[in-house]
């Protein structure tokens, strides 16, 4: 699909413009962790090394993250400008608080949250996966389930904060380990549709632009700055 | 700094300036309807076969145009019909003098491309009274969410059964946690034949388990069967029209009731809308119900509202896509259920479009909870509304197909039906629910009213249920031993409709005493003024009925 890239940005640009009038007051809980000032300095401090292609995983003791194509790549904050490696970050702090290991791949065939994490499941040696799309959509999904259907969803991108995607970590990690978790509290902001859902279009019109047909994932190595 | 506008400052801090709007974009599909980049109408046949369809040789169909040439128009008369102006279709479809049958004998015999260029040349008036003869039942009928940020099935079995008194004929539930699902689905079928008899319930879940709850008699029909405009967006979901044709059979198979959901929106949503104008697309995914043989559809938008009523036109062209469906014989449950704006004038003016001509289910759903519990991510219209749905239909004399209450039958409705739930679950041994649980259920708006469940003893249970083939039959048994032989008799009915199959027919729904009414036995005979389906003096004293209102007589 042909994009003309200016015309894309100034467009996010008039969106950004009227959401900045609306944020505070639409969505009151969703933005503790939000720093639009400084998320675009914030965005490189995450580099992401590709090292081949993902190999099936052996070890009962990890739990794989699948980032959906343009993540810290080509967008580098979420829909309400939580900065990636931030969030990819907490989550790897969450797996690791439960004494587990985090493996991260890049999914290309897919910009869709079930695909992305799905398929990190299913190369997940202890069967689970978290799927994660640039705008901050997130699943924990696990390799048995229908690609559809996952563990734990959460839907609504502007509602994520740090804490929670810790939380997500977390979660993730205890599944691995055989346990049955108490969910992380679901969300839920009526108003996140009307004020969110044209701009979500466009984060995942420029995510879905980097999908690469029938390309395997790519392990990635992660490296805070 | 310049001086501010006062004006300007009081205007900014309205709720409409909180929604979010965007500028067309044609070129990635950003545009609501007559879209330049729309193809231009064609059909050529021939030996039976379609060889061009809307400007595109069959050597270059992609998937979806493969499919409808191959099953979704009826080529009798095609060539006749496409030779027609659009503007004479257009102008049939507004004629109260042209009945129903003759122009659906046109629009189901047109291709995509034509029924959109009809629709571009139309405006909401004339659509809206295109609306009221296309409509496929008689009657207009509404649909309720049922749901809560807790999954807790005693309050959704309480809110069912609150919903069935107001007038719902159809309900819906889905989950916060996707295990839950066999618990709500449970909660809202027992909920609401406890209200009411005959009330359909579905549970929207992940496909393959929304099926197997159906077979195992937890559901009455299903809704969520999604399909799209463009072959990326079909592929992401690992389908074709071809799989989601198959997944329909299995439900008729088992006599479960079924339509496809599609809308305006997803594929630019998807990144995947090929250029094409939304109205396009959803006529694309129309045409795809219609040729997979489904009844019926639930479309206008839905949860991609945000898109379409983010561009100019858009709440024109989701009016237009419920339309199309009627203008395609199928059943249309026409949205006006998700949220799409901060602003109470934006979300009645987009209503009236389908609450005045009426529709074969107005909203799909309406949310019977306050919207903090509803879990697709809230509705146009919740429980704090229903007062105010009441005097808009009391106001206008309409029937969009509920009735004020009392105090006092909404708390006998809720009891009860908390307390077939808390039978169900005594009887069969899962995790229990409380006296405490049910009178909370009872008194309750909403779930911050509900007592915390053990959620992970609940998860388990939920799971153990289904691994131990528990089916409504156990239900029914549960009931009747529990003493609640009237709301397992309604169970029992539900599960009969399924071996008849009447209700398979397009946009059924049941009596309280288990009459299937439908666009066969109850078509729209809309021919000019009074005729059609007309407000009952019965219904009319229902509808006026505002338990609020000053008796002159007491005064």
């Amino acid at each position: 699909m042909a994009i003309n890239e200016q015309m894309l940005k100034s467009i996010i640009e008039d969106v950004l413009k009227e959401m900045t009038g609306a944020a505070p007051a639409a969505a009151p809980a969703a933005a503790p962790a939000a720093a639009p000032a400084a998320a675009a300095a914030a965005a490189g401090a995450v580099k992401l090394t590709p090292v081949g292609d993902a190999a099936q995983g052996v070890a009962s003791d990890e739990v794989v993250i699948g980032l959906a194509p343009a993540f810290a790549e080509f967008q580098n904050v979420s829909i309400i400008d939580v900065p990636h490696d931030k969030i990819l970050k907490e989550i790897i702090a969450g797996i690791e608080e439960e004494g587990l290991k985090a493996r991260v791949i890049k999914v290309y065939r897919s910009s869709d949250v079930a695909v992305v994490g799905h398929t990190a499941a299913k190369l997940s040696g202890s069967g689970i996966g978290i799927g994660l799309q640039s705008k901050g959509t997130c699943l924990i999904h696990q390799r048995d389930l229908p690609q559809l259907s996952n563990l734990e969803l959460f839907s609504q991108a502007p509602l994520i904060d740090l804490e929670t995607y810790r939380a997500i970590g977390k979660n993730a990690a205890k599944y691995a380990k055989g346990e049955s978790p108490k969910p992380v509290p679901v969300r839920n902001d009526q108003m996140a549709r009307p004020a969110y859902q044209a701009k979500a279009a466009l984060l995942h019109i420029k995510e879905t632009e980097h999908v690469v047909n029938g390309k395997k994932a790519i392990e990635q190595q992660v490296s805070f700055a | 700094m310049t001086m501010k506008s006062k004006r300007f400052e009081a205007l900014a801090a309205r709720p409409v300036k909180k929604d979010g709007f965007v500028k067309e974009w044609p070129e990635v599909g950003l545009i609501a309807m007559n879209n330049p980049g729309d193809p231009t109408p064609s059909l050529v046949v021939e030996n039976g076969c379609v060889v061009e369809l809307d400007g595109k040789k069959r050597a270059d169909f992609d998937m979806l145009d493969t499919f409808i040439a191959n099953y979704a128009i009826r080529l009798e008369k095609a060539q006749e019909y496409m030779a027609m102006d659009s503007l004479e279709i257009a102008n049939m479809l507004v004629d109260i003098n042209v009945p129903r049958d003759v122009v659906v004998d046109i629009t189901t015999s047109i291709t995509p491309a034509k029924i959109v260029d009809v629709l571009n040349k139309m405006t909401v008036l004339e659509m809206m009274m295109a609306q009221n003869k296309m409509r496929a039942r008689l009657m207009p009928s509404n649909q309720c969410h049922v749901t809560n940020v807790k999954d807790n099935m005693t309050q959704i079995a309480a809110d069912a059964a609150e919903a069935a008194i107001r007038g719902f004929d159809e309900m819906e539930t889905t989950v916060g946690i996707a295990r839950y699902a066999p618990f709500n689905a449970l909660a809202i079928m027992v909920g609401a034949n406890t209200g009411r008899p005959g009330i359909l319930t579905q549970c929207a879940v992940e496909e393959a388990t929304e099926l197997d709850l159906g077979m195992r008699g937890y559901t009455a029909y299903a809704e969520t069967i999604s399909v799209y405009g463009t072959e990326p967006v079909f592929m992401d979901g690992d389908d074709t029209p071809y799989s989601k044709a198959f997944l329909a059979s299995s439900y008729a198979s088992r006599g479960l009731k079924m339509r496809f959901t599609s809308g305006s929106g997803s594929e630019v949503q998807m990144g995947y809308a090929e250029g094409k104008s939304m109205l396009y697309l959803e006529a694309r995914c129309l045409y795809i119900t219609k040729g997979a043989g489904v009844q019926g559809s639930q479309n206008g938008s839905v949860s991609c509202i945000g898109v379409p009523a983010g561009v100019p036109g858009g709440i024109r062209e989701v009016l237009a896509e419920n339309l199309l469906a009627a203008c395609l014989d199928l059943e249309c449950a026409s949205s006006n259920d998700q949220t799409f704006t901060h602003s109470d004038l934006r979300r009645v003016a987009r209503s009236l479009m389908q609450m005045v001509p009426g529709t074969d289910y107005i909203c799909s759903g309406y949310s019977s909870v306050p919207n903090y519990d509803n879990m697709f991510a809230g509705s146009n219209w919740d429980a704090e509304d229903y007062d105010d749905w009441n005097v808009i239909q009391r106001d206008l004399k309409i029937d969009a197909g509920l009735q004020p209450i009392t105090e006092e039958a909404l708390v006998a409705a809720r009891a009860k039906g908390a307390r077939a739930m808390q039978v169900i679950f005594r009887e069969l041994g899962l995790p229990e629910i409380s006296d405490a649980e049910v009178e909370a259920a009872t008194y309750a708006n909403g779930s911050q009213d509900m007592p915390d469940r053990d959620v992970v003893a609940d998860l388990k249970a939920a799971e153990e249920l289904l691994a131990r083939g528990v089916t409504a039959v156990d239900f029914i048994k549960a009931l009747d031993k529990g003493g609640m032989k009237d709301v397992a008799d309604a169970i029992f009915k539900i599960q009969l409709q399924k071996v008849a199959g009447d209700y398979l027919h397009t946009a059924s729904k049941l009596s309280p005493d288990f009459e299937c009414i439908s666009a066969v036995n109850y078509p729209n005979n809309y021919t000019g003024v009074c005729t059609g389906y007309q407000i009952s003096d019965e219904r009319w004293a229902q509808i006026q009925d505002i338990p609020w209102a000053v008796d002159p007589e007491s005064v």
